[in-house]
């Protein structure tokens, strides 16, 4: 416990994320500005399906708990449903407001554009979504303890942490595929990023069975990430090109002056 | 320089300025060909809320802009304001972070042993909600009768010229944030962590430390240096308003504060206004004091006519605890600014004014704000062990500031940076604690993901 699990289970969950902030959103402003705003619209849509689970609550019977657990399933997939209508909401807002700072701009292009934007506020999402899932577990792991003492699992530090991992990618995935396919008009590929989030989601109801729920979503983890990577351009020749540091796009565009 | 002694010049000049300006793009603008007396009037018009010497001014913000370079690309500015958004956000959360971390290692902030300050006279240990309630909202009409009250003698103070004096109570505030407070703090922590420490070698540490505040704040020093020591100050006074402020009343305040900051900042006879077009009908810099500036003013030969102003401007008042109350709560007026000047930036450094150039350009925001946005984390964090509060309040309060100041590069005037903020993170502070922490807590029992 303390401090090696606290910080083991904290770069494992946070590791990529804050690498993929400091290398890539960090140095810009605006990416900083759009991240947060991620967030918060993450945080609206927790705001929004924690009110009606709690009326729900209240409403029931707080005896039974097959109930309660029905209606905090009840809860996890009007979440889902909810993040990703606020995924929506939010990407409605970009369009419009792209649009009103191109109309008053004397610039041809934006600032940023819209696949930044997906990324950005993907990590936004993935942010807000790990730091509520992780934070409250880290600071418990700090202090003096015994893991699952009761009879539960003695990995729960590890597979939450390795869980919040996989959300975030996956949140980050999601918003570049969830873009794209707005603006391609594609309604299923649409669809098909809320199905596999409603899965994800529905796997962790097998926990602490991990091998169940774990191994599903990294394997969901590696195809969306797939799905992303070719949906925002990339191709085996692209990646070919990184690779041996050979894409003359990229080293020009990362030239900086002397 | 020009000289404006009627309101019709200043409104004139406010005019021209509004007119110059690129319409609807979030933009800085400067006045290329206005060299010094533009200089002045965007300072003056954006220090207006300065009396920052007043500790009531805790409540003012203002956000003011500058009108810039017609040439500028469109995109730029757009960049540009982003670029002035984080310069705030780097250090409001900087300022957030150091209270939450206090608050959760030294329990000494925590520990309510009855003590509280005399502008809330009334106890919260009461029988009944009811009684409770109304002890929080006597509490908070008194502390804002006060602040008020402080932020009326300032303005008369400005009125009638007495400089000296507000001079002298603003030393006399820093002197008392940088020495005591801090030496309470170091002593706080000490205990926390079971360090042995002697007396002379934190007679030594607090000596320096406040010394070099004091010139850093009061007179010249590195830009850095003196930001550090801003938001040390704002930490310190926050600590101080969630260690004594009760319960209930210090939500209450909040949200009381957060309504007069955008009366007195808006309202045509508000003492905030009032104080900013004095100031410019004298043709002065307000001073500056009690402001967080991020980028410093490069400025030649006019330093002279607003010298005089000058030791006035770099004042970091803090507002004390009992001894220094009356010098004001609010340490710092609450404003959001974008200005060429950095309030100690005028007695730093003088250069041409052709070095000036769009990164130069900062952005200004009041010490109170920073001490209220820590003060609404603080207590999130205070109460209760749930980080997820803290978290939600902490995002609501960056949101909230960078909505006011798209708004500023909207309006282009001054603007309170409190209600929105302040708004965004009271609501958020009361839906998580209530709704979305009892979720959270089920679904992490279960390791449920959403």
């Amino acid at each position: 416990m303390t401090a090696s699990v606290f910080f083991g289970c904290t770069f494992i969950a946070f590791g990529p994320a804050i690498a993929l902030f400091l290398f890539t959103i960090a140095r810009d402003p605006l990416r900083v500005i759009f991240l947060i705003a991620g967030a918060f619209f993450w945080l609206c849509s927790l705001l929004l399906s924690s009110l009606v689970w709690f009326i729900t609550v209240q409403i029931s019977n707080k005896e039974s708990s097959s109930q309660q657990k029905g209606l905090l399933i009840f809860g996890v997939v009007l979440s889902v449903l909810l993040q990703e209508t606020c995924r929506f909401g939010y990407y409605k807002l970009l369009k419009k407001a792209n649009e009103g700072l191109l109309m008053l701009s004397a610039e041809e292009t934006m600032p940023i554009s819209i696949r930044q934007l997906a990324y950005v506020s993907g990590l936004g999402f993935g942010f807000m979504s790990g730091a509520f899932s992780m934070v409250n577990i880290l600071a418990d792991s700090v202090g003096p303890g015994t893991i699952g003492i009761h009879g539960d699992s003695q990995h729960y530090f590890l597979s939450s942490a390795f869980m919040t991992m996989a959300i975030i990618l996956l949140h980050m995935f999601w918003g570049v595929v969830f873009f794209d396919s707005c603006e391609k008009q594609h309604w299923w590929s649409l669809a098909v990023v809320v199905i596999s989030h409603l899965l994800v989601s529905c796997l962790t109801f097998q926990n602490p069975q991990y091998v169940g729920s774990l191994v599903p979503t990294y394997i969901i983890v590696f195809l969306v990430g797939l799905w992303a990577f070719f949906c925002s351009g990339g191709s085996l020749r692209n990646l070919k090109l990184c690779l041996t540091c050979k894409d003359k796009d990229f080293l020009l565009a990362n030239h900086r002056p002397r | 320089m020009s000289t404006s002694d009627s309101e019709e010049d200043s409104y004139n000049e406010r005019t021209a300025l509004v007119a110059s300006e690129i319409p609807s793009v979030p933009s800085y603008q400067q006045d290329p060909d206005q060299p010094q007396p533009a200089d002045m009037e965007p300072r003056r018009r954006t220090v207006a809320p300065e009396p920052a010497a007043e500790p009531p001014s805790l409540d003012r913000s203002a956000v003011e802009r500058e009108p810039v370079d017609l040439e500028e690309e469109e995109e730029l500015p757009l960049k540009y304001g982003a670029k002035h958004v984080i310069m705030l956000f780097v250090p409001v959360t900087l300022c957030m972070v150091v209270v939450v971390a206090t608050i959760k290692s030294v329990s000494f902030y925590t520990e309510k042993n009855g003590q509280q300050l005399i502008y809330t006279p009334f106890t919260e240990d009461t029988d009944t909600v009811g009684e409770r309630l109304l002890n929080s909202v006597l509490n908070t009409i008194i502390m804002i009768s006060v602040i008020v009250v402080m932020t009326i003698f300032l303005v008369v103070l400005y009125k009638y010229r007495c400089y000296k004096f507000i001079h002298g109570w603003l030393i006399l505030s820093s002197l008392m944030m940088l020495f005591w407070f801090s030496f309470m703090y170091l002593g706080e922590v000490f205990k926390t962590y079971n360090l042995a420490m002697d007396y002379p070698t934190v007679a030594m540490i607090i000596w320096n430390f406040g010394v070099v505040g004091m010139i850093c704040i009061h007179w010249k020093g590195p830009l850095q240096l003196q930001q550090a020591y801003l938001i040390a100050i704002s930490a310190l006074m926050a600590l101080v308003f969630i260690k004594y402020l009760p319960e209930w009343s210090a939500w209450v305040i909040l949200g009381a504060i957060s309504v007069y900051d955008l009366v007195a900042v808006l309202c045509p006879k508000g003492p905030l206004r009032m104080l900013v077009e004095t100031a410019q009908e004298r043709n002065e810099p307000i001073f500056p004091a009690l402001i967080y500036s991020s980028a410093m003013i490069w400025m030649v030969g006019m330093a002279n006519p607003a010298r005089h102003a000058e030791p006035t401007n770099q004042d970091t008042g803090s507002s004390d605890e009992e001894a220094h109350r009356s010098e004001g709560s609010a340490l710092a007026r609450d404003w959001v600014e974008p200005e060429t000047q950095v309030s100690s930036g005028m007695n730093r450094s003088y250069s041409t004014e052709d070095d000036l150039d769009e990164e130069d350009r900062g952005v200004k925001l009041g010490l109170g704000d920073f001490i209220f946005y820590s003060v609404l984390v603080g207590k999130a964090a205070a109460t209760g062990g749930d980080w997820n509060t803290t978290l939600a309040c902490f995002v609501a309060i960056l949101i909230g500031l960078c909505l006011t100041l798209l708004l500023l590069a909207i309006f282009k005037k001054a603007l309170p940076a409190l209600p929105i903020s302040i708004t965004f993170g009271l609501v958020f502070y009361f839906s998580t604690d209530n709704l979305v922490r009892p979720f959270m807590d089920n679904l992490a029992a279960h390791q449920f993901y959403i």
